[in-house]
């Protein structure tokens, strides 16, 4: 449903690039991250972690450690709700969560928190930790995705699986999504070429600088404070609250400014075992994680193993596209093969179209949302694919993807017909793009991929206050990961009509404002923009009222324009516009304080498209892979801070590279996982990026007031893929398995002769 | 009516039925009959859907009104990163 109020041109702030608002503070050291709070008398806390990748916990012994003196408490699973339900699947989310931050039963993977110390000192917590006595029995364990189906893979936990899996599968596999439509056999008849083909990708982290940090104080009448880096503390005071077993609305949480996120803080690992400790204790406990422990029990994304089938015709014309996909997502429900599945071959318009999803579990830990989860490594098996067929056919692949695109009214390949989007836009700025036509140099080699997010809406709260020397304050519950502070006061300013460094946007505590969804879903800048637009619009109807009244004229002869009321027209009288700051200086004489709001869960968030095109040369002695040319194409409906925008489709494009060439969890045949710091885990960094390009499409989504999309996760789905292609056009021969890294490189050289 | 489009996994949970009939005027209502209608639907329900409306995506919601003749479908819950 289109809204009828969307104004898409002729903004006077919106699409301006102002400077940042954090800018100062964070480059002065200001301001104030997770690690950054303290509190008077405060305790640190430290947890002990499982060595083993799958053991019975038969006994924990913690007396040594609590006999030390500087240890004020020790906790274990006991220490927190039993109240909590197992249920299959994701309906039992809360006890998968509980489960992950400490164990019960069994250790599940590698690092899975068996116990916490809290003690007078860091270094007295982690000494603390190697006094309890825990004896296993280790069993056997899985960590390949294909492995943990096969009929002789351990059980990790029985009855997990959901409504969703037929009998008979392994009962490692939880959760399966199957969706489609036409008949792909006749399909597949009809085409002149069929490829099919197998591809893997590996799990890889979301790689934010800032390890998860918290300070928690939980007193003996059950009310608590917690302060922590999140990308939603609504979240985390819902969770947290039900694993502790207090009431919501006595844990007030405050989101810290956050260094980095992409998914991965989108719900809780060491929040309610700090609360815990501090209950027990008595005392305020400050936690923070080490990188290792990052890595070891945070939430990487899935890893995946995908077969696709694709037919095509010689005019490029596709027949018929198939996909099985199976994707780990650790020790518990919740890999996004459902997305996987759906997003794979949503680009392009299909007759006959079958995806399948597998949600497997293994012992490594529990996966976490990575921007867009599921759908980049669907998009590096399809695309790959794709290329295939262009390159056999003798095609053109932008060409092909332009014959094949999803255009408004197709009918998607997860089912309903698409609503206004952009990704005919992309593909021919693409074509356009100097980029393309650019020569490349012998031993390198260009590829193109588009790839789709279906973005999100959410619970949304904000409200706006304005001051009496017209500036305006805006409170929103939605953490700023992507720069939103500045976005919000650019649509407020749009809105109000006053200048954006007279409006301040804080990210309000949870006892401030009604629920906020997560900063998810690339849904800040669409609902929490919405939210604020709404906010001050209410706020704009009140400042008529009151000047309809100083003027004696009905509010409905009044407008608001360029900052001020004016008469509404010639008939409403003659008066001089009144500015916002002339009303809010005597508004306590007026009727009291100036404010709007807004809440609601807005539904109309507008998936997203964008075409990626890569050049990348291959040294074939040493395998070592360089990308040197990069531009990302995206529809962002409507770019309100330009800047931060292209910031997050340089973002996408830069961790995309990690993912494809470098970065992968590696496990050793003990299970545990060998490259558990950054000196092993290669991501990017600024010396292996070329300068990322970018062009902002902008196709409204008429489900916002400004016609904003979402543009956060999109930006990463087409990485893999236009990589993949690049370098196995440089390298000559198809990679399908991720990451590229040298040594695969040189092996599959070598394989091709 | 309304016609609700299901994805194919829930084939075996309606007795091989794709397209579910259902009377109802908003999102809530049309969840609420077609568990009356094919009582195994409770449990995806339960987990998690989303709703699509003439193509716009109901994340959530259950009291988005369904015109008639409007393109209906049911699709796993839409989550972020």
């Amino acid at each position: 449903m289109a809204l009828d109020d969307l104004k898409t041109k002729d903004f006077a702030f919106v699409g301006t690039r102002p400077n940042r608002p954090d800018g100062l503070d964070k480059v002065t050291g200001r301001a104030k991250f997770g690690a950054d709070a303290y509190a008077p008398g405060m305790l640190h806390g430290a947890i002990l972690r499982s060595p083993h990748a799958h053991a019975r916990i038969l006994r924990i012994d913690t007396s040594k450690a609590e006999a030390l003196k500087d240890v004020k408490a020790v906790v274990t699973r006991a220490d927190f709700s039993d109240k909590v339900p197992f249920e299959p699947g994701l309906e039992g989310e809360f006890w998968n969560v509980l489960e992950n931050v400490m164990a019960g039963d069994k250790a599940l993977y590698d690092g899975h928190a068996v116990a916490a110390v809290a003690a007078t000192s860091a270094l007295a917590a982690r000494d603390a930790l190697k006094l309890i006595e825990v004896e296993y029995e280790i069993l056997p364990h899985v960590t390949d995705v294909d492995k943990a189906m096969l009929a002789d893979a351990p059980v990790i936990r029985e009855g997990a699986a959901d409504y969703s899996v037929p009998e008979g599968m392994h009962p490692n596999v939880v959760r399966m999504h199957e969706s489609g439509h036409g008949d792909v056999a006749a399909g597949f008849a009809e085409a002149d070429l069929v490829v099919e083909d197998h591809f893997t990708t590996e799990a890889t982290h979301q790689g934010y600088i800032e390890p998860h940090a918290c300070l928690a104080t939980l007193g003996m009448d059950g009310k608590g404070e917690l302060w922590c880096c999140t990308q939603g503390h609504w979240i985390v005071q819902k969770t947290c609250a039900a694993l502790l077993g207090i009431e919501t609305a006595n844990l007030r949480v405050t989101a810290s400014e956050i260094g980095g996120g992409f998914g991965g803080k989108t719900t809780v690992f060491i929040e309610p075992v700090a609360l815990a400790l501090s209950r027990k204790a008595n005392k305020p406990v400050k936690l923070v994680m080490s990188r290792s422990e990052v890595f070891r029990a945070t939430g990487p994304t899935a890893s995946a193993s995908m077969d696709i089938k694709i037919g095509m015709k010689k005019d490029g014309t596709i027949t018929a596209a198939e996909g099985i996909f199976r994707l780990q997502g650790g020790a518990f429900p919740g890999g996004p093969a459902e997305f996987t599945a759906m997003c794979a071959f949503a680009p392009y318009s299909l007759s006959n179209v079958r995806q399948v999803g597998y949600d497997v579990m293994t012992n490594r830990p529990k996966q976490a949302a990575y921007r867009a989860p599921g759908s980049p490594m669907a998009a590096f098996a399809v695309e790959s694919v794709i290329d295939e067929l262009c390159n056999q056919l003798g095609l053109d692949p932008i060409e092909v993807r332009l014959k094949n695109a999803s255009r408004e009214g197709t009918k998607a390949s997860y089912g309903p017909r698409f609503q206004q989007i952009g990704l005919v836009q992309t593909l021919e700025a693409a074509k356009a793009h100097p980029h393309l036509s650019a020569p490349l140099k012998p031993g390198q080699g260009r590829g193109i991929s588009c790839g789709f997010w279906f973005n999100h809406g959410g619970e949304t709260s904000v409200s706006l206050a304005l001051s009496e020397d017209g500036s305006a304050q805006v409170m929103v519950g939605t953490p700023d990961i992507g720069g939103s502070r500045a976005s919000m006061a650019l649509m407020a300013a749009e809105v109000l009509g006053i200048p954006y460094d007279n409006i301040r946007v804080t990210i309000a505590d949870t006892a401030t404002l009604g629920y906020n969804d997560v900063s998810h879903g690339s849904r800040v800048t669409y609902a929490s923009g919405l939210a604020t637009i709404k906010a001050a619009r209410h706020a704009v109807e009140k400042l008529c009222e009151r000047a309809a009244k100083k003027w004696g004229i009905p509010v409905d002869a009044v407008k608001w324009e360029n900052g001020c009321a004016v008469p509404s027209g010639p008939n409403a009288g003659d008066f001089d516009p009144l500015p916002l700051a002339d009303i809010t200086a005597n508004m306590g004489q007026t009727g009291g304080p100036i404010s709007g709001h807004f809440e609601a869960t807005p539904e109309g968030a507008g998936v997203s498209f964008a075409t990626h095109i890569v050049d990348a040369e291959v040294d074939p002695e040493t395998g070592k892979t360089r990308v040197v040319r990069y531009t990302v194409i995206q529809d962002a409906g409507k770019a309100i801070h330009p800047t931060y925008v292209e910031g997050q489709f340089q973002g996408g494009a830069a961790q995309g590279i990690g993912w494809a060439l470098n970065e992968e969890y590696i496990y050793g045949e003990d299970g545990r996982l060998q490259n558990s710091v950054f000196l092993d885990y290669r991501i990017p960094v600024a010396s292996d990026l070329p300068m990322i390009d970018t062009v902002i499409v902008e196709v409204p989504n008429p489900g916002h007031p400004f016609g904003v999309r979402g543009v956060g996760e999109t930006s990463i789905c087409p990485p893999l893929a236009a990589i993949a292609n690049a370098v196995s056009a440089a390298a000559g021969v198809r990679m399908r398995n991720l990451p590229m890294s040298p040594p695969r490189i040189l092996s599959a050289l070598k394989a091709d002769g | 009516m309304v016609e609700v489009h299901l994805w194919s996994g829930l084939r075996a949970l309606t007795g091989g039925l794709e397209v579910v009939e259902v009377e109802a005027t908003d999102t809530g209502e049309m969840l609420r009959a077609l568990t009356r209608a094919h009582p195994q639907l409770q449990a995806p329900i339960d987990a998690g859907v989303s709703v699509t409306i003439n193509g716009r995506v109901i994340a959530s919601g259950l009291t988005e009104p369904i015109p008639g003749g409007a393109e209906v479908y049911l699709m796993q819950r839409i989550r972020g990163g």
